[in-house]
């Protein structure tokens, strides 16, 4: 009550002020000047400053690529392309090829896509969609923290967990059922030992998940509830609903988030190192250990010298140029999308 | 408070480890003999306040850092030759000495039940011999029931001194091995059921794991997990089992100077008790040595760890060095070393 009995205190300070001379238009110019100089300022300077961080970046990957092209260059120069597509690693008599190690990565990839999309897929519309209120959050926090486990401990659960009952449970039966059938029986042969390919892209399927199922998530919110709303109304079902209105306004998030999922997916080293298998032969089944190029890496480097050490290099260098082309790809795959719709 | 109090502490620490690292031996190399270094380190710097840092990274790793000469010595499963050893300015010696020993996963057989040969082992290897019943095998242990199951050969899968030991054992006893795999950290493997496994305990936990195993390892990793091995003959035609008496077996045969830079290979050594893939693990130093005091702490600790680790070792399963042969190391190697 009793501030309210003085308001004219204010008006008073405010009319004094008025009532003071002007300050002359010169020093007023001069003053505003000097602020806006000093603005200007402060904008090159944080211009400059964040330009430099980001070239910083540029100049950083720039450095990766040819200080791995330079330690690389003893074997191209001595295979050629031929390195990329040559089934042969033999360290003893020097004879090196990418061919086993880039099946191997892109098949466990592969693998791990095509569990991860749909089951992060079908978190992301639970999650945004259908969900109880109040289960949201937990749930939501439970697949972040799923993001944050070190991918050692994806790859010993894999290898002392996962593997075993991988091999009683899926391997055996999958082979005893589909081992004899034509065409696709010879992807189940093989000993089911729990190790080798398709036990690498399941374990790589649950470390991309999270990822996935996050920017989904993420991205499926932000579609404006006014549409999804109208939608409902119109008397659409869920599916048609996210079928129709999510996932056409979320595309781009929606491949982004499968996209970065895929960039982990081929360059994960420690979880596929421990059940991929880790044999230098080109896998003949999904059973079949093989190897992955950043498991070599992981694998071979410490004992690795001169001709070796060049191939591992050469490898590193070609697992770059897989990414930065599935990326590309991406982003082709992102504007080609956006033209179609006519943005 | 309790952060200032925290920071002092912290300060503190940094400090003391940045005085204790100033005088701290440096070696890098072989993952091999790591875990007796480490522990003689640790009972040295007890004994006299010297700290030894070794970095585990890998023989040809700590080939690599000698010649950088970013440490003090480096330290190597696979012996440098005499001719480098020269070229570099270097001598070598043998620190410790262990053995690799084939375990294998065979349900209803205890440990060194059943037998092979060296041959017979290669074409397991090989592949050339892909069941358990394979009659080659089968007559090597009659009167076993040797179950119709397949041999997955289980190898390490990043290079390593045990697999030189152990391809350098199968080269030197079988000539189809020797032309067509031969000896190295890392080889290609022929079976076409192999898998590798990352380190010792990765080959140990495949080997538990899968059913019909045959792998290799460490002594130490055989008596951790409780594996089953098998009795390996040795050069005199004697069937031998690993431990701590085998291994010492074959290095009493060995004659340390008869190759250049002690680079004696140990594999298939002569005497009726030696197990015949045991190896040494070699220590490499400069001749002339760029910091001379660091070299000569160095042999302080490998004099000390000479004299007094031996109790050590063999809590680690590994196999000290005999009295004379460290004589005549000290005598006509370290001689060689500027102080």
């Amino acid at each position: 009550m009793g501030q309210d009995m003085q308001p004219p205190l204010s008006s008073v300070d405010n009319n004094s002020h008025y009532m003071q001379p002007p300050l002359s238009s010169v020093d007023n110019n001069s003053h505003l000047m000097a602020v806006a100089k000093r603005q200007r300022l402060q904008d090159v300077l944080f211009h400059r400053l964040t330009q430099l961080f980001s070239l910083l970046v540029l100049f950083a990957l720039a450095g990766i690529i040819v200080s791995l092209f330079i330690n690389a260059w003893p074997t191209f120069a001595k295979f050629g392309a031929h390195f990329i597509w040559y089934v042969e690693w033999d360290i003893i008599n020097e004879e090196f090829g990418a061919a086993i190690a880039i099946v191997g990565t892109i098949a466990s990839a592969g693998i791990a896509m095509l569990v991860a999309v749909p089951l992060a897929f079908g978190i992301a519309v639970f999650l945004t969609e259908t969900c109880p209120v109040w289960l949201r959050r937990p749930l939501g926090t439970a697949i972040e923290l799923l993001a944050a486990v070190p991918s050692i401990i994806y790859g010993m659960f894999g290898l002392f967990v996962f593997a075993p009952l991988f091999a009683d449970y899926i391997q055996v039966p999958l082979r005893d059922v589909l081992s004899g059938m034509p065409l696709i029986g010879f992807l189940f042969g093989g000993a089911p030992n729990g190790m080798g390919i398709l036990a690498a892209g399941i374990v790589l399927a649950f470390m991309v998940l999270p990822f996935v199922a996050a920017v989904m998530r993420d991205v499926f919110e932000i579609t404006p509830p006014i549409l999804r709303e109208s939608a409902y109304g119109l008397g659409c079902t869920t599916w048609e609903v996210v079928r129709n209105i999510v996932l056409p306004y979320t595309q781009k998030g929606v491949i982004g988030g499968i996209m970065l999922g895929l960039g982990r997916a081929l360059g994960e080293t420690m979880a596929v190192t421990f059940v991929i298998g880790n044999a230098n032969r080109m896998p003949t089944s999904l059973f079949s250990p093989g190897t992955s190029i950043a498991s070599t890496l992981a694998n071979e480097f410490g004992e690795a010298a001169d001709f070796h050490m060049s191939s591992l290099f050469a490898l590193g260098f070609l697992l770059f140029v897989i990414t930065f082309v599935v990326l590309a790809m991406a982003k082709i795959m992102i504007n080609r999308a956006e033209k179609a719709k006519g943005f | 408070m309790f952060q200032l109090k925290s920071l002092l502490i912290v300060v503190g620490f940094s400090a003391a480890s940045v005085l204790s690292f100033a005088a701290d031996i440096t070696g890098a190399g072989a993952t091999f003999p790591f875990p007796i270094y480490a522990k003689w380190a640790e009972a040295y710097k007890e004994a006299t306040g010297t700290g030894m840092n070794y970095q585990s990274i890998g023989s040809s790793g700590g080939i690599r850092q000698i010649r950088a000469k970013t440490v003090t010595f480096g330290a190597t499963d696979a012996p440098v030759s005499g001719a480098d050893l020269d070229k570099d300015g270097m001598v070598q010696f043998p620190m410790i000495i262990g053995g690799t020993v084939p375990v294998i996963n065979l349900d209803g057989f205890k440990p060194g039940e059943l037998r092979v040969t060296g041959p017979v082992m290669a074409e397991m290897f090989m592949g050339k011999i892909s069941k358990w019943n394979d009659p080659k095998f089968a007559a090597l242990n009659p009167g076993k029931n040797l179950p119709n199951e397949t041999i997955t050969v289980v190898h390490r899968a990043d290079g390593s001194g045990t697999t030189f030991n152990w391809t350098d054992y199968l080269t030197s006893i079988s000539k189809d091995w020797a032309d067509t795999v031969g000896k190295g950290a890392a080889v290609k493997w022929p079976a076409p059921t192999s898998v590798g496994g990352k380190g010792n305990e990765g080959v140990a936990a495949n080997v538990n794991r899968i059913k019909g195993s045959i792998g290799y390892v460490e002594y130490a990793y055989v008596k951790k997990n409780n594996m089953n091995f098998l009795q390996v003959q040795n050069a005199n035609g004697k069937y031998v089992s690993p431990d701590d008496t085998t291994f010492a077996a074959a290095a009493a045969g060995a004659d340390w100077f008869s190759v250049p830079g002690m680079g004696v290979s140990m594999v298939n050594a002569k005497g009726d008790n030696s197990w015949p893939v045991s190896t040494a693990s070699f220590i490499l130093m400069y001749k002339v040595p760029a910091d001379k005091a660091a070299s000569a702490d160095a042999l302080k600790f490998f004099d000390w760890s000479f004299k007094n680790g031996k109790k050590m070792a063999a809590e680690l399963d590994y196999v000290p060095l005999p009295d004379s042969l460290t004589e005549q190391i000290r005598s006509r190697v370290w001689s060689q070393i500027q102080k």
